[in-house]
């Protein structure tokens, strides 16, 4: 069963269109990620079905429930804000059961659930500190802990982490995800960073414009992007998208042939393969980014371990024929 | 030679404040321990006389108890208000830059154009409130004639003229507040009230002390009005503690007894000052 349901959902402020005829099911139990570059409409959809922002058309179900003109608190869900949206002059503690507060439930009510959501977040030691004494990562941690002690099916998170440091990112990603599987809960979770939605996603919905550009599995995005921008955005480094022509010189359309730098290797001298020049050699210790010029084009392979190349050497580069993407004049996926 | 230079820096502003600060504050305590002299009896040390005169004066203990009640009037009554102003106007309002100008604007007045104005709402029978009673059939009232109600006539102006000062340090503060909180509440499901109680009302506590401390000063250092208004009658009934030393000083030529007046305000706001940062401190919470 769907736990959230969005049809045609569209957002203008005055003659700007910030989201347009935006339709998608998130399942329950699923972890959701909308993911686009900054401006795309993300942080917007998410404020609409948190009922932060009122829609311009369209309708928003959560739990087979019409909620589209309903305030945030009947739609029972919880939030967690880029800025956290921490109380600076409450606790810790008081910051968790704020919303249990609100509701009335009986302090041993409440003083149960904290103690059971500060052990899940790893916040005991810390209840009666200001959030001001805390460091970046434990703040989202109290964040994390108000949005799962109301106990709310469903949870979301605005780019909860790109506060944090590169290391701190990557651990609470796997916390979150962990977190997600063993509470049942349903996340929305926006972000600008691919690598996030990739390694977290049970579904990805990919945004440009305020339209979905795309939305599947993180898999299916990475192996069948449906236009140029899908794969430009997905992957690191980003698909090489070169005139089809520069490639297979009997070409006459004006098609595009998208290849991941992983798909491409360095062959050696005699194998045949594309004559390309080095422009540079980045050594990135598991692999070394080589970026090639062909003709007018460059192309960046990613070739595994240490690479010694010098500017200007000549190389070879291979692919198999399954590995290349063919996108018509528009940019879609032929 | 470096700190001659340093020195010589600080001297324009040590001299200024020296010539106009400190010597009259020092000069004002030293007078309050000497008589005032005459051209027949010249000045001569009377040690705490003049304080014994003040605790036996029956003026000063009413003019006492005006400020007393003045303060009262207006202090919590002008917070509250411009703590609702700028509320209401820091939300999303159709021509909210002209509502906090009309809020701000009676700040801008001189207290004697205020004090004028005001004169002509209060005037007996062609005034403004008798006008406007006069429509309810009440009959023509003597507001600033009457020692019952010239307070209360006082008390309304000061508020009307000070909430809106008040008002621009609250939406400062409510400015400076991250919309995320209020979004944050919303979706916890906490009513606007509750969110004011528990979250605006102690984030603006830094702010609420300073107004606070300067609302207590307002409520002694203002009294331009009375020169309008009443001249402190009927009665001493609207006198406040600066008028009354400024009566002493510069209608009755007592000066020893002014400055002994003046010493009493200084260490009065003195106290009240520390009073209120000493108690309030300790709660509020700076970010």
């Amino acid at each position: 069963m769907s736990e959230i349901v969005l049809e045609q959902v569209t957002k203008r402020y005055g003659r700007v269109t910030a989201v347009e005829g935006v339709s998608f099911r998130a399942e329950r139990g699923s972890f959701v990620v909308l993911l686009g570059p900054s401006g795309c409409g993300k942080s917007t959809l998410l404020r609409l079905i948190a009922g932060l922002e009122e829609v311009s058309a369209g309708k928003i179900h959560i739990e087979g429930r019409e909620v589209t003109a309903l305030d945030p608190t009947e739609r029972r869900l919880s939030m967690v804000f880029q800025s956290y949206a921490l109380f600076p002059h409450l606790s810790v503690a008081e910051n968790i059961v704020f919303g249990l507060k609100v509701r009335g439930l009986p302090a041993p009510e409440r003083r149960e659930r904290l103690a059971r959501v500060a052990e899940l977040v790893g916040l005991t030691e810390r209840l009666e500190h200001k959030p001001q004494q805390l460091s970046g990562g434990q703040r989202q941690r109290v964040a994390l802990a108000r949005a799962i002690v109301s106990e709310n099916p469903i949870c979301l998170m605005d780019e909860p982490l790109s506060n944090l440091d590169a290391q701190l990112r990557h651990e609470m990603r796997v916390e979150i995800r962990a977190l997600q599987r063993r509470l049942g809960m349903t996340v929305v979770y926006v972000t600008h960073d691919q690598v996030e939605a990739m390694s977290m996603a049970d579904h990805v919905i990919l945004l440009r414009a305020g339209r979905i550009e795309q939305q599947g599995t993180p898999a299916e995005l990475y192996a069948r992007p449906a236009t140029t921008f899908a794969a430009r955005f997905i992957g690191t480094p980003a698909m090489n998208l070169v005139r089809r022509a520069t490639i297979e010189p009997d070409a006459r359309d004006g098609f595009t042939l998208g290849i991941r730098p992983e798909d491409i290797r360095l062959l050696a001298n005699g194998d045949g393969g594309l004559k390309a020049r080095v422009t540079s050699a980045e050594y990135h210790g598991a692999d070394t980014i080589v970026t090639a010029r062909v003709g007018e084009e460059s192309l960046v392979v990613r070739a595994p371990g240490e690479v010694k190349l010098a500017p200007g050497a000549e190389v070879r580069l291979g692919w198999e024929r399954s590995a290349t993407h063919l996108f018509d004049d528009l940019g879609r996926r032929k | 030679m470096r700190h001659v230079y340093g020195w010589l820096l600080l001297t324009p502003a040590a001299i200024l404040l020296v010539a106009f600060t400190h010597y009259p504050a020092v000069a004002t305590l030293a007078e309050s321990f000497f008589s005032t002299g005459t051209a027949v009896r010249p000045s001569r040390f009377v040690g705490l006389g003049n304080y014994a005169a003040l605790l036996g004066d029956p003026i000063f203990t009413q003019v006492l108890l005006n400020n007393f009640w003045f303060a009262l009037g207006t202090i919590p009554t002008s917070i509250a208000l411009a703590m609702l102003m700028a509320a209401w106007v820091n939300g999303a309002l159709p021509g909210r830059a002209l509502v906090r100008l009309a809020y701000f604007t009676p700040t801008v007045l001189p207290m004697i154009a205020v004090a004028n104005l005001w004169l002509y709402f209060y005037t007996p029978q062609i005034g403004l409130l008798d006008k406007v009673t006069a429509l309810f059939g009440a009959g023509s009232h003597n507001w600033l004639g009457n020692p019952d109600t010239v307070m209360g006539c006082l008390v309304a102006m000061t508020i009307w003229k000070e909430a809106g000062f008040f008002m621009i340090f609250y939406l400062a503060a409510l400015q400076a507040l991250p919309p995320e909180l209020g979004e944050a509440a919303r979706i916890e499901g906490a009513s606007r009230w509750y969110f004011f109680r528990r979250v605006t009302f102690p984030l603006l506590m830094p702010t609420t002390l300073f107004v606070l401390v300067n609302a207590t000063i307002n409520s002694f250092k203002l009294v331009d009005h009375l020169f309008i208004l009443t001249k402190g009658g009927p009665d001493n009934a609207s006198n406040l503690l600066l008028y009354y030393i400024y009566q002493t000083a510069f209608s009755f030529f007592d000066t020893s007894y002014a400055a002994t007046l003046t010493v009493v305000l200084l260490a009065l706001l003195g106290a009240f000052a520390l009073v209120q940062f000493q108690l309030i401190e300790r709660r509020v919470h700076y970010r």
